[in-house]
């Protein structure tokens, strides 16, 4: 027979104001297998928890049942103190007469026979609870961090400098991400380029980081600590072992076509980098452009041109790894209202960034697309796309009001005769430096603020007519303007649904990456081992990227810092004696930690994958999937001690 | 094919061109449409009080009384009768409390109805569902340089709950009349607000509005103006003259309802119209087009 001791907690009036708790002890007192019953204020103290373990002693317990609040809050505390009287864990059980009973009920009388009721299921649990001892996996010291953008790369760089091996893997050729793509950076106005080509420098040199750009990881498998993953290096047409970047072969191809990266403003060639500061320093064939003339073939010195190069896979091992995809902007096409992207004036704020920047397609000179004129009335439109349930995006964007004021500042930085006008709705600026930002550009820079929303633009005598309201004087608003800026939502990249397929992490309604807690666990995702960083969680500006992205970084260097990880062993496994090999369970389970064996014709359990749902247990017809601690026996014996 | 066919009051009376051409077209298309028997105003505005639940009555009369028809689809060529049904039709189809209500307030002998058994559509979704290439099909005169403007308004287009078509880039009119060459000029004010009711109270609102729409229309080339909502045809036509009177640059432009245009294309005699009804006589530039 089991010496059961059973602990009833007061929790202060919580329990004790509903429940009569001395009736409840005497009530338990005569149950089978209970040897000792103690009740107590509040147990989850230090007083408390030393009153349990010196009962373990003194009475030679074989388990205890803890009659507090629920395991989600303490099971952890009372396992862990039962430990230190040599007591597993696993015969610690607790009993919720809190939040399911005391907590729910007025009446005295029906709620002190009801927590008896629950304490009783707990014992008849805990007669027949095993001792179990953690499973144990092996940590594979080695990250990998999908995305080079800012977020990918401070995660990386992070991880590497604490003495750990990490692959990078970006889709394009260089890393960088949109960060290389802004001209300054608000509130303090340094150059974007001039604070990131360091930091891509470093990922390029650093020992510890392998780089492999123009890639996507297409296969993941595994568990953490322990992913497999495949990457699809994409073809080149260049082999980057003898490219050396001199770009002699850019200079000759003839076929021009627009750049990607200068957002159509400019343009690049059918072999290209995308940018002078790419890192790697390598340039790559766009097929979809090339007319094979080979002239790059020609006046490569190094013999680096490879129009036979195919599609590769390379597989990796990993041991922890970090989502930084990033984000695209909502296309205006989207916005018919907005001209649908047909007006070649109005453009998006990444456009204008490059027109704003020293290395873009003007270097720096605010032109404007349609004839290259220098744009004298500039209307900005924030919010467009965002925060518009019915249309759009219902959410806010984040970035925009900001970004837009320092449009505005920048624009008249360059032009000094021009006039800036932002309409918006709300501005929210808060962020350090933020607000008094946003003030000088109001009070300072000249730039007229709007508060109200832009209805429709329209071209006419090579204008573009903003037709919108400001609500402040209630008046109409028609603004001939020369060039249009619109603030168009942060939306996740567009392949986002594979992604999360890929990596089964979950995406909200608005195709964000998903954390495990909002506000408790923000950089880790619902799967272990797979961490998250920058705007594929959610729109974020460069400082909180990169917080996030060295969080990030410190959970993967937390993760690594012990030889193993240790894994519930409340897991469904399988008597070998009595499964029969029909694979149903195979298919329900969610966590693919089940397989069927066909030689043995029984079904195998990777202990680390099971996540102890029960969802195998429930089906299997046979009862050979039982789950630790929580077998059909212990389940009937459970009911039996409620309906009893 | 027969199909429930609701007129309204204006297409029996200011918008009888509508009517007469609108429905000429179906048979050309095998379809019949069937007035249904003792209809009543659609209510001509949406009524937005949710606590009074009268002015919802006679729209959803009407559509009991197409559901008692037996052809599921009711056909508008209004769109204020278009959006008062419409929207009737969703509003009783999600709020059952309200409908429970609404049919306490029925006589004992009207057929119960939820909101989901009818379904209001417009002459426009309608040659769009037979489509622009089988349309064409039937064309009788090929229109050589004729440049129209085509304007929605709100009513066919708001609210997003019950849109025809998108209300920012609507293409109803021009899938139909691209799809036979005519061309369809860009201007900016398709959707523009006309001043709708406006035009009781506060005739210079419908002037500003009138000589805005109409101004860039004709400024951007535009022969003609082609519309589908009698209010719309109202504010926009019955106004120009005193634009005229006003401004002397002011340059009109006639103003037809589609189905007049498509009517005349496809060959229906130019005689069901009358062209009396026009304040702007678009009898010269269809002359002159060659398709009178």
């Amino acid at each position: 027979m089991k010496r059961i001791g059973v602990f009833i907690c007061h929790c202060g009036i919580n329990i004790a104001g509903t429940v009569d708790i001395e009736k409840l002890t005497s009530q338990i007192k005569e149950y089978p297998n209970v040897v000792h019953v103690e009740n107590y204020k509040y147990m989850c103290s230090s007083p408390g928890q030393q009153l349990i373990n010196q009962q373990i002693m003194d009475k030679n317990l074989d388990a205890v049942v803890v009659a507090a609040c629920s395991p989600s809050l303490h099971e952890n505390t009372f396992r862990t103190s039962v430990q230190r009287v040599e007591m597993n864990p696993y015969n610690c059980e607790i009993a919720n007469i809190r939040e399911q009973c005391s907590w729910v009920h007025d009446d005295k009388q029906i709620a002190t026979d009801k927590a008896a009721k629950i304490i009783k299921s707990m014992v008849e649990k805990t007669v027949l609870d095993e001792p179990l001892m953690p499973i144990t996996v092996p940590v594979n010291r080695k990250a990998l961090v999908i995305g080079g953008g800012v977020a990918g790369m401070q995660a990386a760089l992070n991880i590497a400098n604490n003495g750990y091996e990490v692959i990078l893997v970006e889709r394009e050729s260089s890393i960088g991400g949109h960060m290389a793509m802004l001209s300054e950076t608000f509130p303090t106005l340094d150059c974007s380029q001039c604070i990131l080509t360091p930091k891509m420098v470093e990922v390029d040199q650093h020992p510890n980081i392998t780089l492999i750009t123009y890639s996507e990881v297409v296969e993941v498998s595994g568990f953490v600590g322990n992913f497999k993953v495949k990457i699809k290096q994409k073809a080149k047409y260049v082999d980057w072992e003898k490219c050396n970047g001199c770009g002699d072969c850019i200079t000759e191809c003839p076929i021009n076509t627009p750049s990607e990266f200068e957002q159509q403003l400019g343009e690049r060639h059918a072999i290209y980098r995308p940018f002078p500061q790419a890192v790697p320093n390598k340039v790559i064939v766009d097929m979809d452009e090339c007319i094979q003339c080979m002239v790059c073939q020609v006046f490569c010195p190094t013999d680096a041109i490879d129009f036979n190069q195919k599609d590769s896979i390379v597989e990796q091992e990993v041991g922890a790894i970090v989502l930084a995809t990033g984000y695209q902007l909502y296309s205006l096409k989207n916005l018919p209202e907005y001209g649908g992207g047909e007006i070649e004036d109005v453009i998006d704020g990444l456009a204008f960034e490059r027109l704003l920047s020293a290395s873009g397609p003007t270097q720096g000179v605010v032109k404007r697309p349609s004839d290259g004129k220098i744009p004298q009335d500039v209307v900005f439109i924030q919010c467009a796309g965002s925060r518009d349930p019915e249309n759009h995006m219902p959410y806010c964007s984040r970035i925009c009001c900001m970004y837009t004021a320092k449009h505005a500042m920048l624009y008249k930085h360059r032009v000094h005769q021009g006039r800036a006008y932002i309409f918006y709705m709300d501005i929210r600026s808060g962020g350090k430096d933020y607000e008094e930002f946003v003030q000088r550009v109001m009070e300072e820079e000249r730039v007229v603020y709007l508060r109200g929303k832009v209805s429709r633009l329209y071209e006419e005598d090579g204008k573009v007519v903003v037709c919108g309201t400001d609500t402040l004087t209630r008046r109409n608003v028609e603004i001939k303007a020369d060039l249009v800026v619109t603030a168009t939502p942060i939306r996740p990249i567009e392949d986002i649904d594979q992604l999360s397929k890929l990596f089964k992490i979950s995406i909200n309604q608005n195709g964000f990456l998903t954390e495990a807690h909002p506000k408790l666990r923000p950089v880790e995702s619902l799967t272990s081992g797979i961490y998250l960083a920058g705007c594929a969680q959610a729109p974020r500006d460069i400082p909180d990227t990169v917080a996030q992205a060295s969080g990030a970084a410190s959970m993967v260097c937390a993760l690594f810092s012990s030889d193993q990880l240790y894994h519930d062993p409340i897991i469904a496994g399988v008597d070998e004696d009595l499964c029969s090999g029909c694979g149903i369970c195979v298919g329900v389970c969610p966590y693919s930690a089940r397989t069927l064996n066909r030689e043995k014709g029984i079904v195998e359990v990777n202990e680390v994958l099971c996540e102890a749902c029960g969802a195998c247990s429930a089906a299997c017809p046979s009862g050979a999937a039982q789950q630790r601690n929580f077998t059909d026996i212990q389940l009937k014996n459970m009911v039996k001690a409620i309906l009893g | 094919m027969e199909i429930s066919y609701y007129p309204g009051c204006t297409l029996k009376t200011s918008a009888k061109n509508y009517e007469k051409t609108g429905l000429a077209l179906l048979p050309i298309f095998d379809i019949s449409p069937v007035e249904i028997k003792d209809w009543v105003c659609c209510g001509a505005t949406y009524s937005l009080t949710s606590d009074n639940l009268m002015y919802q009555l006679a729209p959803i009369r009407t559509l009991i009384r197409a559901k008692e028809s037996g052809n599921p689809r009711l056909l508008t060529l209004c769109d204020m009768c278009y959006n008062t049904l419409k929207r009737a039709a969703l509003f009783i189809e999600n709020d059952e409390e309200k409908r429970e209500k609404i049919k306490n307030f029925m006589d004992e002998e009207e057929t119960d109805y939820r909101g989901d058994e009818v379904e209001v559509v417009h002459l426009l979704t309608l040659l769009n569902e037979i489509g622009s290439q089988k349309i064409s099909e039937k064309l009788v005169k090929s229109p050589l340089d004729l440049k129209i403007a085509t304007y929605y308004g709100c009513m066919l287009l708001r609210p997003k709950e019950i849109q025809a078509d998108s209300a920012e880039n609507p293409q109803l009119m021009e899938n139909i009349f691209q799809g036979m060459g005519v061309e369809v000029v860009e201007y900016p004010f398709r959707t523009e607000c006309c001043g709708s009711y406006q035009i009781v109270n506060r005739r210079e609102i419908i002037l500003d509005r009138t000589k805005k729409i109409i101004s860039s229309a004709v400024k951007n080339n535009a022969d003609l103006m082609v519309l589908s909502c009698p209010l719309c045809d109202y504010n926009l036509e019955a106004t120009q003259k005193e634009l005229i009177e006003q401004d002397s640059n002011f340059k009109p432009l006639p103003v037809l309802y589609f189905s007049q245009l498509l009517a005349l294309i496809l060959g229906i005699d130019p005689e069901i119209n009358d062209w009396s009804l026009h304040n702007i006589d678009p009898t010269p530039v269809l002359k002159r087009k060659g398709l009178l």
